[in-house]
């Protein structure tokens, strides 16, 4: 094995990525891209992999494509690759609807076995979804996803209810997304007791494929046997029926990925490697997808639309617009804001030339991550119907928090997609992640450097060891690590101390106080020890008040101190606010001194 | 930055693109050009016309139904019995029809003491009956749909049981973004320029059933009005993202447009804000004044792009050559469609190869722009659309 290549065929642009192996090492070689050409007149996804592929051809010299389609394989020592494969979003992705008893339980089960299939879930529908029978069904009907996904029940548990959803989702005459030729597929991974019904129910009308309980029993979620069903009846059914993919099936050594399930695959990798909690995201131009891996649980969440450049108005819509300006150190005229975002998702591949455009697209992009986090942490729940043992402090709390994606505990953040491997500056990427996520105590920032994670996601199913080198050295950029206190008290109030021992030997103190943000220069492969006390209302990961004794990684932006508490302190005056922001921009060097006073 | 990078680029000698491709294709307006409409069933019907026939804008060309809504009727648990029980109450047979009001099934205990009955909430026919759920379902009737021509002309192709290509001589004009679906009317042009503003006070009642073409942008009265006289579609080149959000009464999230039932049909030329319409396309809709068209308003960006439309058949067969949509050239006429140049018509200069910093300091592949005044700048090449000739 010498020469790898992969390709994500997304929406709207198809991105080859060429690996080589050197020195027994396995590297990323070059680039290369062409839109994507799933649309008429083309309607052939091929045509747009091969013109990425040839740019690749012309880069380097290397001839991939053979004359009658498909890449040369094997590497012959002087041309072809060893391995290609692919991941895929184009035209939609998947799109799933997902149903189960009780919206909290076995409907939430099937939910997170779809998105973790790579799915984007059009609705749940759940006996108590709040929605009466004829909404469902006129939901159902006005629905057209490409794959049904069906639990409900423990095993030898509800079942007359189940029958009633099956019956339901069958009265309904759901269509297939692609061609009224073929049956929508239903993968049934409810109560097993029921199966021969289901059967008897479904078997007309429907391509059914019954799979393990996803909640054989209420303390337990096993979500791998329904994500597997879902991955074959996708490519059984759905990319079969999408224009060129019968052919890309047969170019490619390995099964075709949904875009999202090889993006997971690759933050697992984050995770697996540095045996870590890890928040990740794809903030795309169309979604936002947000995956986190928790004590070894891995749940990701898609936010349809949520996006950068289709979907940026539903983020102004979603967020508010005094959400998205309130990240603006200048004064914009509201309707100019809007009209630009307006004009950005009618024109989606243009980018900003200006500086204040630029702030623009970084406000809103810090709203989309907020809001997708928000949207995941409502998919990142404890397991409901289960017992829980309550504690007298629990009582006291009222409640146990739902999810247990908590800043406090996330120890790496990672993100991928246009706006952050392209931002001009690395520290925007990591200021943009830090305010939209809020991190809290110490947390080591990550990003993809040239949009290669699907492709890596998907050659580590394969091939683990040649993926992790690649991401390590030439994908996985570290952007440095941040040190933020939660809570919050009145503005200019101490926060922390830190005692830093930086690698050169010098000794640095820092005293924060609320509003403070400073980033020092650490490089990403040296480390400083760091001895952190919070004042008493502050926590920096030992508890309130306790000091924390660490080692830090840095990164190309470096080592970032955060004392603007949590949540983040915004002055509510407007000038103060606009002040504030010009002052935390400036301690960073988010933008160019100059080029931002010009427009304050 | 940007000049400096201009004078650069004029006076250097660094390579430069024979040729490049333009990310954002340009919107097309045509004067005299061959316009095919695929007019397509949702699932498998009839197809009237046969290839050669010709059509009018309202003709049903094809027609199809789809199965009625299902209701779904609890029979058990109303009668209060075991579902397996059930069937030897019911009245009705599967696949018997059954009127709004008329019984099901009735239940009679204790030498008549005990009378239980469940009427057919619908009217429809008796689908199906569960023994494990004592569910019942009635499907109400087929409901039809009909594909009308939307153009005149003639049918050229019959996919049967799918539909029809109908093809007409017309001219071809496409908006960035519209809302609103199929109508048909004629146009009236009520600005007297490319950059004057569409108000309430220039739409009369002799504008019923017309398309009207404004200038700059339509104002949310203007809409309104419009709205109350029933004209039935409004070109403007831009409106106000209030207006718009106040007008159709939600904010536009996700551009799939067309299905919006506002009473009128709307196409915006260039963009948000105050945009003039390109004065090509201004000129072209003056030109066809008391025409009739057919424009439709749906705009859908992603996953297949579908920009909103106008198209106006007409027999005066130009030649409008039929240009291979080409890359850009130094010559090539040029929109810039994003600040700090929104709006600004010009042709390319020349197309350096190597990457630029821009202001925002993000290195791009950039075009440079010669504009109308003589005034050279420099642009991403993603922020530019060629002008279609």
């Amino acid at each position: 094995m010498q020469f790898i290549i992969a390709t994500d065929v997304g929406s709207t642009t198809t991105k080859a990525r060429f690996f080589h192996k050197k020195n027994g090492e396995w590297r990323f070689l070059v680039a290369g891209e062409a839109p994507t050409t799933v649309e008429a007149p083309y309607e052939d996804v091929t045509l747009g992999v091969q013109n990425a592929v040839r740019e690749i051809e012309e880069l380097t010299g290397h001839k991939l494509l053979a004359p009658e389609g498909g890449m040369i394989i094997p590497y012959d020592g002087e041309k072809g690759v060893d391995l290609y494969c692919t991941t895929s979003s184009a035209g939609g992705g998947l799109q799933m609807m997902v149903a189960g008893l009780i919206k909290s339980m076995t409907a939430e089960s099937a939910n997170r076995a779809a998105l973790g299939a790579g799915a984007i879930v059009m609705d749940v529908i759940a006996r108590d979804d709040g929605r009466q029978n004829y909404q469902k069904i006129q939901r159902i009907r006005s629905l057209r996803p490409d794959m049904i996904l069906m639990a409900g029940g423990t095993d030898g548990g509800a079942s007359q209810h189940v029958m009633e959803i099956a019956e339901l989702i069958k009265a309904a005459e759901p269509k297939p997304r692609l061609g009224v030729a073929y049956k929508l597929p239903i993968v049934y991974a409810g109560n097993k007791t029921i199966r021969p019904q289901i059967e008897a129910l479904m078997k007309e009308g429907f391509a059914l494929d019954m799979v393990d309980n996803i909640r054989a029993t209420l303390e337990q979620e096993n979500t791998e046997p329904a994500r597997r069903a879902v991955h074959e009846l996708f490519m059984e059914h759905v990319m079969s029926h999408a224009p060129g993919y019968t052919k890309l099936m047969k170019w490619t050594d390995i099964d075709i990925m949904p875009t999202p399930a090889g993006e997971g695959m690759a933050i697992q990798l984050i995770a697996n490697t540095f045996k870590q909690n890890v928040l990740g995201v794809g903030l795309g131009g169309a979604t936002t997808n947000v995956y986190s891996i928790v004590d070894g649980r891995f749940v990701r969440s898609v936010s349809a639309n949520l996006g950068m450049s289709y979907s940026v108005t539903n983020v102004m819509k979603e967020a508010g617009i005094d959400n998205i300006m309130r990240w603006l150190p200048f004064s914009l005229d509201k309707e100019e804001v809007a009209s630009r975002l307006m004009n950005k998702m009618i024109r989606p591949t243009t980018i900003p030339q200006t500086l204040e455009d630029l702030i623009v697209e970084h406000s809103v992009a810090r709203e989309a991550l907020r809001l997708g986090l928000k949207h995941h942490r409502t998919i990142a729940t404890r397991l409901k119907g289960v017992q829980v043992q309550r504690t007298i402090s629990d009582m006291f709390e009222q409640a146990i928090v739902d999810s247990y994606v908590e800043m406090m505990n996330i120890d790496i953040c990672a993100g991928t997609g246009g706006l952050l491997s392209h931002a001009p500056r690395r520290i925007q990427s990591m200021l943009i992640l830090t305010d939209a996520w809020l991190t809290e105590g110490v947390t080591r920032m990550m990003q993809d450097s040239v949009f290669m994670m699907p492709h890596l996601g998907v050659l580590s199913t394969v091939y683990r060891d040649a993926a992790w080198n690649v991401f390590d050295k030439d994908c996985l950029l570290r952007l440095g690590t941040s040190i933020a206190a939660s809570g919050q008290a009145k503005f200019g109030d101490h926060v922390m101390d830190l005692h830093i021992d930086m690698p050169n030997g010098d000794k640095l103190e820092e005293t924060m106080n609320l509003g403070d943000l400073k980033l020092i220069p650490l490089a990403p492969d040296q480390e400083a020890s760091v001895l952190v006390e919070p004042a008493n209302l502050y926590d920096v990961g030992a508890g309130p008040g306790k000091e924390l004794q660490t080692t830090v990684q840095g990164g190309v932006a470096g080592l970032l101190l955060d004392a603007r508490g949590r949540p983040l302190y915004f002055p509510t005056d407007d000038q103060k606010r606009k002040e504030l922001l010009v002052k935390w921009f400036k301690a960073t060097g988010l933008y160019d001194v100059k080029a931002l006073e010009a427009l304050i | 930055m940007v000049d400096q990078a201009t004078d650069k680029k004029v006076n250097g000698e660094e390579k430069e693109s024979e040729e490049a491709h333009a990310y954002t294709p340009g919107l097309k307006v045509k004067k005299s050009t061959i316009v095919q409409k695929m007019r397509r069933l949702p699932l498998f019907g009839e197809v009237y016309p046969k290839e050669g026939d010709k059509v009018n804008y309202s003709d049903v060309i094809a027609r199809t139904e789809i199965s009625g809504d299902p209701e779904i009727v609890k029979i058990s648990m109303v009668m209060g019995l075991e579902p397996e029980d059930t069937p030897k109450y019911m009245l009705k047979k599967i696949g018997e029809t059954v009127e709004k009001g008329e019984l099901l099934a009735f239940y009679k205990a204790l030498f008549g003491l005990i009378k239980k009955q469940i009427k057919a909430p619908v009217s429809g026919t008796l689908e199906s009956f569960s023994e494990v759920t004592g569910q019942a379902i009635i499907r109400g009737a087929p409901i039809p749909v009909e594909v009308d021509a939307y153009i005149p002309g003639t049918v050229i192709d019959v996919m049967p049981r799918e539909g029809a290509i109908i093809e007409t001589h017309a001219a071809f004009i496409q908006g960035i973004f519209g809302i609103g679906g199929e109508v048909h009317g004629d146009i009236q042009v009520l600005t007297s320029n490319n950059t004057e503003v569409l108000d309430a006070d220039m739409i009369k009642p002799e504008h019923k059933s017309k398309i009207l073409i404004g200038g700059n942008r339509v104002t949310l009265d203007a809409l309104k009005k419009a709205v109350q006289i029933g004209v039935s579609a409004i070109v403007s080149g831009g409106i106000r993202h209030e207006d718009l959000t106040t007008f159709t009464g939600e904010e536009i999230g996700v551009a799939i447009t067309g299905q919006e039932e506002v009473g009128i049909t709307l196409i915006i030329t260039e963009g948000f804000g105050n945009m003039n319409m390109s004065q090509r396309t201004f000129d072209l809709l003056k030109e066809f004044e008391g025409y009739s068209a057919s424009v439709n308003g749906s705009t859908q960006i992603r996953a297949g792009v579908l920009r909103p439309e106008i198209i106006i058949p007409h027999e005066l067969k130009e030649e409008d050559a039929e240009s291979l949509s080409q890359g850009m050239v130094p010559g090539t006429p040029i929109r810039i469609i994003r600040q700090p140049y929104f709006g600004a018509i010009g042709k390319v200069h020349s197309l350096p190869v190597e990457l630029q910093k821009l202001e925002s300091e993000s290195m791009v592949r950039v075009v440079n722009i010669e504009l109308n005044g003589g005034e050279v700048v420099t642009v991403p090449r993603a922020n530019v659309e060629i002008i279609e000739e």
